[in-house]
C-alpha cells in the first residue's frame, strides 16, 4: 500500500455528456454570459478604476440609448445576420468559406458601379433592380471561382476564399481611383442630391428597408435548411461525403450550387450596405463582417432564427464598447478585451455543455465514509 | 498458490455507463484464460485497466500476491504485463528488430546486433517463424501480429493478454498462433485472451471467464463446460445456435460479374479480373482476408468505383432485360428501375448520417421523389415507425439521432431502410461486425427472408464458421482475385482457409 500512496490519481476527469437537457444547456449559457460580466467587472476595476455598473449602463446606453441609436443597432444587426445567413448553407456543407468579406465587397462594388454609371438613366426602382441583379452575380461569381476549383480539383477553399478577399479589396482601389480623379481615395456619397438608386425611406425610416429584407431573408433560409431537398442534401454532404456519394448526390454540384447560393447571398448583403445604408463605397465597407458573421453563424449551431439573437449580441457587444471608448474616454482597446472576454465566455461554455468535469475529491469522501461504516 | 495476476471487484464507469461492475477474475501461470463475452461487454476495457491505461474507479490488482496500482502502460511493463491490441502498434518503415526495440530506455549502448540476436532467440524458443530484419510494410497481418508478441516478450512479459488476436487471421494462421500460445503457457506464462468465438474458447484456454454487460457471470474450466453452456452465460438465456438454410429455389442468373479490373491511384490492383455470377433466390458469401478487395468489388457494384474494364451485367427478373451497370453513377442505376440495396461496411459513415435522426436517415434513398422542391417527410415517418416496430429497434423515438443507438439497433435501421425497397439484389458487408448474438441472428434471418422472396443476396463475411452455415455458395478473395468458388453446404474452413492464401496472393495487401 505505501506504493501506493505516492502514486496520485487523476484530480480531473472529463467525461463526454450524453444529451442535456434543453433548459440546462440555456442556464449553462445564461451562468456563462453572467461569470463573463463579472470578469469583466474586475477588470475594468483593475486596469481604470470605474464603476462597472457605469460602465455596463453605458454599454446599454451605447446601443438603446435614443430612437437613432436604435434604428443603427438593428441596421448593423442586420447586415450582420445577411451576411451570417449567407456563409451558414456553406459552413453546413463543411465547406469553409471565410471569403464573405470578398464576395460582400464585390457585391457592393458592383452597386457602386451601378450607381455610378447608370443613376442618370433610369429611374430608381430599375436601377435598383439593375443593382441587385448585378451586386448577385458579382458575390455569385466570387464565390464560384473556390467552389469549382474545391470541386474539380480539390483544392483548400480556406485558402482560396481567404485570398479572394484581399483580390476584391484591391478591385474595390482601382475602381474608387477611377472614379475620383482628384486622388484622395476617397469616394464621397453617391448620387447625393439626386438620391437616385437609394433604398427608400419607409415610415420616415432609411433603413427600415434593409431590416425588413433580411428579416425575409431569414425565414426563407430557416425554410431552405429545414425543408428543402437542397437542405436535405447539404446537410448530408456536409456529415459525411461518404453517404453523400454512396446515396447518388453528386458532390461537386451540390458544392457549386450550395457556394454559389452563399455568394449571391453575400452579393445582397454588399446591395444592402451601399444602397440602403452608406450610399458609398470604401475597402472596409464589410468591414470585418465577413469573418464576424462566421462566429455568428456557429453560435447559433447554423440556426437561422438564433442567429437573429446571436448576431444582435455581437452587435450589441461592438456599439456598447465602442460606447464607453466615447463617454468614458477610454481608449479603444478596453472595449475591445471586454468583448473578447464575453466571447471567449460564451464560446468556451459549450464545452461544458458537451462535457462533464468530475472531480476525484467527490470519490475520497465516499471512500472516507466507507471507512466510517467499516468502523461502525 | 499464487495467481500471477488477480483482479478483485474492479468497477469502472463512464459517465452513466458501467463499463465493468464488481469484476473479479484471475490466472494463474502456466494458464490461458479466456476472457469471453460480447461486444460491449467491457472485456476491452477491463484488460486496459489492467494494461493501466484506464484507472478502476473501484477494486483492486494483486500480481504475485501484492496489491498494486497500475498507473501507465509503463508501470505495466514494470510488472511484466505485455498487451497485444487488435490493431497493431508498428512502423512501417522499421524492421521486426528495430520495432521491438522501440522505446526501451536501456541504459547501455543501443546495439541493434544484440537485439537483433536477443530477438532470434526468443523466435526459435516459442517457434515464431520470423525473419529479424524483414521491414513491417512487406510483412502479412499475422507476421506483424507475431512481431507485436516477440515485441512484448522481449520486454520480459510474464503476463500476456491479446485483444481478439484471431479476428484478422486466416485457419491455418490461427492453429500456429494456437501452438505458439500453448507453447508459452507450458514456458510458465500467464495468458489471457479476449474472445467472442466459442470454439476457440473450448480449443485453446484452460479456463473461461465470461462477462456480460459490465458484469461477471462467472468461470468455469473449459474442460466441463460446452458451447450451449457458455452462450448461456454469455447472453444471460438460452439461445438457439442454429442458422436456418433452405435450398435456393427458382434460381435465375441475377448479376453476372465478368473480368472486372479495377486499380487504386498508386496503380495497385485492387480487383484483378474478378469474375462470378450472383443467382436469385440464394445467399453468395464473400470470404477472405481483410482488406483483399472486398469493399472495392462491393462498391464496384454498387456504382461507387470506377473500373478500369469488365461489365456488371444485371438481368431484371420482371422485363428479363440485360443491363451494364460498370460506371453508372448509384444514381443512375437506380433510375435504371435497379432495385439495388447496399449494406455498407462503415455504417455511420457512409450507409447513414450519424447525427440525424431515423427519420431523416429514411429519407437517404427517398427524398428525391417528388416533384416539389421540398421534402415531404410522411412516408419516411411511417417507414421508420415500421421497421422500429418490426425490427425491435431500441431508441427513445424515431427522431433520435441514430449515432446514440447502439450498434445492433443502428445496424438493424440500416439494414431495413435497405430491404425496405424489397430489393433484387442486396449487398451487406459484414453486417454483424460488433452486433451481439440476438442482433447477428436477426440480421441472418433478415437476409434469409430476402433469399426467400427471390433476393440475390451477397453477404461479405469475415466469421468463416457463419458463412459456412448461412451461405449457399462461398466466394473467396484473395489480394483482389477470386481465388474460389466453393458450396457452402459441402466446404470446411480449412478449404477456405487455403484458398484465402492462396497461391495468387500479391504482396501488396494485408496492410489493412
Amino acid at each position: 500500500m505505501a506504493a501506493n500512496k505516492k502514486k496520485h490519481e487523476p484530480f480531473i476527469h472529463i467525461t463526454k455528456r450524453d444529451a442535456i437537457v434543453w433548459w440546462k444547456a440555456w442556464l449553462i449559457r445564461i451562468a456563462a454570459v453572467i461569470i463573463a460580466l463579472l470578469v469583466c467587472a474586475i477588470v475594468v476595476v483593475a486596469l481604470t478604476g470605474y464603476n462597472p455598473i457605469k460602465v455596463y449602463a453605458s454599454m446599454i446606453d451605447g446601443t438603446f440609448g435614443s430612437s437613432r441609436k436604435v434604428w443603427n443597432t438593428l441596421q448593423s444587426t442586420a447586415i450582420l445576420l445577411c451576411i451570417s445567413l449567407a456563409v451558414t448553407p456553406a459552413f453546413k456543407m463543411k465547406f469553409w468559406n471565410i471569403g464573405a468579406e470578398g464576395q460582400v465587397l464585390m457585391g457592393a462594388l458592383a452597386s457602386a458601379a451601378c450607381m455610378f454609371y447608370a443613376g442618370d438613366r433610369f429611374p430608381t426602382p430599375i436601377l435598383i433592380l439593375i443593382m441587385a441583379i448585378a451586386s448577385i452575380v458579382s458575390g455569385m461569381i466570387w464565390a464560384l471561382i473556390p467552389a469549382f476549383f474545391k470541386a474539380k480539383w480539390n483544392t483548400n477553399e480556406t485558402l482560396f476564399t481567404l485570398m479572394m478577399n484581399y483580390v476584391a479589396i484591391q478591385f474595390v482601389s482601382f475602381a474608387i481611383m477611377v472614379w475620383v480623379p482628384n486622388g484622395s481615395m476617397t469616394m464621397g456619397v453617391i448620387n447625393r442630391a439626386s438620391k437616385i438608386g437609394w433604398f427608400p425611406e419607409i415610415f420616415g425610416q432609411k433603413y427600415l428597408f434593409n431590416i425588413i429584407i433580411v428579416v425575409l431573408l431569414t425565414v426563407a433560409m430557416f425554410v431552405y435548411l429545414k425543408f428543402s431537398k437542397h437542405g436535405y442534401e447539404i446537410a448530408v454532404v456536409g456529415e459525411s461525403e461518404n453517404t453523400a456519394r454512396y446515396i447518388g448526390i453528386n458532390v461537386k454540384h451540390v458544392i457549386i450550387r450550395t457556394m454559389m447560393f452563399s455568394g449571391a447571398l453575400c452579393g445582397v448583403a454588399g446591395l444592402l450596405l451601399v444602397a440602403g445604408t452608406n450610399h458609398t463605397i470604401t475597402t472596409s465597407t464589410a468591414g470585418g463582417n465577413g469573418f464576424t458573421a462566421i462566429m455568428v453563424s456557429w453560435l447559433a449551431k447554423f440556426n437561422p432564427i438564433i442567429m437573429m439573437l446571436t448576431s444582435f449580441l455581437i452587435v450589441f457587444l461592438q456599439r456598447g464598447a465602442g460606447q464607453i471608448a466615447t463617454t468614458l474616454r477610454l481608449n479603444q482597446s478596453i472595449s475591445d478585451i471586454l468583448t473578447g472576454i464575453i466571447l471567449f465566455f460564451i464560446i468556451g461554455c459549450e464545452f461544458f455543455v458537451n462535457y462533464k468535469i468530475n472531480f476525484s475529491f467527490g470519490k475520497k469522501i465516499t471512500e472516507a465514509e466507507k471507512i466510517e461504516e467499516a468502523a461502525k | 498458490m499464487t495467481s500471477a495476476i488477480e483482479l478483485k471487484g474492479i468497477t469502472k464507469r463512464f459517465g452513466a455507463v458501467v463499463a465493468n461492475r464488481n469484476v473479479s477474475l484471475s490466472v494463474n501461470r502456466g494458464e490461458i484464460l479466456s476472457l469471453l463475452g460480447e461486444n460491449g461487454s467491457g472485456k476491452t476495457t477491463l484488460m486496459n485497466i489492467i494494461s493501466g491505461i484506464y484507472h478502476p474507479d473501484e477494486g483492486q490488482i494483486f500480481i504475485g500476491g501484492n496489491e498494486v496500482r497500475i498507473n501507465s502502460p509503463h508501470e505495466a511493463f514494470e510488472y511484466k504485463i505485455g498487451m497485444i491490441h487488435q490493431h497493431f502498434k508498428l512502423v512501417d518503415i522499421f524492421t521486426a528488430a528495430q520495432n521491438v526495440i522501440l522505446g526501451l530506455d536501456e541504459k547501455s549502448k543501443f546495439d541493434i546486433k544484440t537485439a537483433t540476436k536477443k530477438v532470434a532467440e526468443i523466435c526459435e524458443k516459442y517457434g515464431f517463424n520470423i525473419d529479424p530484419s524483414k521491414k513491417i510494410y512487406e510483412m502479412s497481418v499475422s507476421e506483424k501480429q507475431t512481431v507485436e508478441i516477440i515485441k512484448v516478450l522481449y520486454r520480459g512479459a510474464d503476463i500476456l493478454i491479446l485483444d481478439e488476436p484471431t479476428a484478422v487471421l486466416t485457419p491455418q494462421e490461427t492453429t500456429s498462433l494456437f501452438d505458439i500460445l500453448r507453447r508459452m503457457r507450458d514456458d510458465g506464462k500467464a495468458i489471457i485472451i479476449i474472445t467472442h468465438k466459442l470454439h476457440e474458447v473450448l480449443e485453446l484456454s484452460d479456463r473461461v471467464s465470461v462477462l456480460r454487460k459490465g458484469e461477471y457471470v462467472g468461470t468455469v474450466d473449459t474442460a466441463s463446460t460446452t458451447e450451449s453452456e457458455l452462450t448461456e452465460m454469455m447472453v444471460g438465456k438460452k439461445i438457439e445456435l442454429n442458422i436456418e438454410r433452405d435450398m435456393p429455389a427458382n434460381s435465375q442468373p441475377r448479376l453476372a460479374v465478368s473480368h472486372i479490373n479495377c486499380m487504386s491511384r498508386d496503380g495497385i490492383k485492387l480487383l484483378d479480373d474478378v469474375s462470378f455470377t450472383a443467382y436469385s433466390g440464394e445467399i453468395l458469401g464473400i470470404a477472405g482476408i481483410a482488406g483483399s478487395g472486398q469493399r472495392e468489388l462491393l462498391e464496384a457494384i454498387a456504382g461507387l468505383q470506377h473500373l478500369e474494364s469488365g461489365e456488371i451485367i444485371y438481368n431484371d427478373p420482371k422485363s428479363g432485360a440485360s443491363e451494364d451497370l460498370r460506371d453508372k453513377s448509384p444514381l443512375q442505376i437506380r433510375e435504371m428501375g435497379v432495385r439495388l440495396s447496399f449494406v455498407p461496411e462503415d455504417r455511420l459513415g457512409m450507409g447513414l448520417v450519424g447525427n440525424m435522426d431515423i427519420v431523416d436517415n429514411m429519407m437517404l434513398r427517398s427524398y428525391r421523389s417528388g416533384k416539389s422542391a421540398f421534402l415531404e417527410k410522411r412516408k419516411p415517418k411511417n417507414l421508420a415507425d415500421e421497421i422500429v416496430a418490426q425490427l425491435e429497434v431500441v431508441t427513445p423515438s424515431v427522431t433520435t439521432p441514430v449515432r446514440r443507438l447502439s450498434g445492433g439497433n443502428v445496424q438493424k435501421v440500416l439494414v431495413g431502410r435497405e430491404i425496405s425497397s424489397s430489393p433484387t439484389v442486396l449487398m451487406a458487408a459484414y453486417p454483424v461486425r460488433g452486433l451481439d448474438i440476438n442482433s447477428s441472428y436477426t440480421i441472418y434471418n433478415l437476409l434469409n427472408a430476402q433469399k426467400k422472396n427471390g433476393s440475390s443476396v451477397i453477404y461479405v463475411g469475415e466469421d468463416l464458421d457463419v458463412l459456412i452455415e448461412l451461405c449457399d455458395r462461398i466466394l473467396v478473395i484473395g489480394g483482389g482475385r477470386v481465388t474460389g468458388i466453393v458450396d457452402g453446404r459441402n466446404t470446411t474452413k480449412e478449404e477456405i482457409g487455403l484458398l484465402m492464401t492462396g497461391k495468387e496472393r500479391s504482396e501488396d495487401n494485408g496492410g489493412e
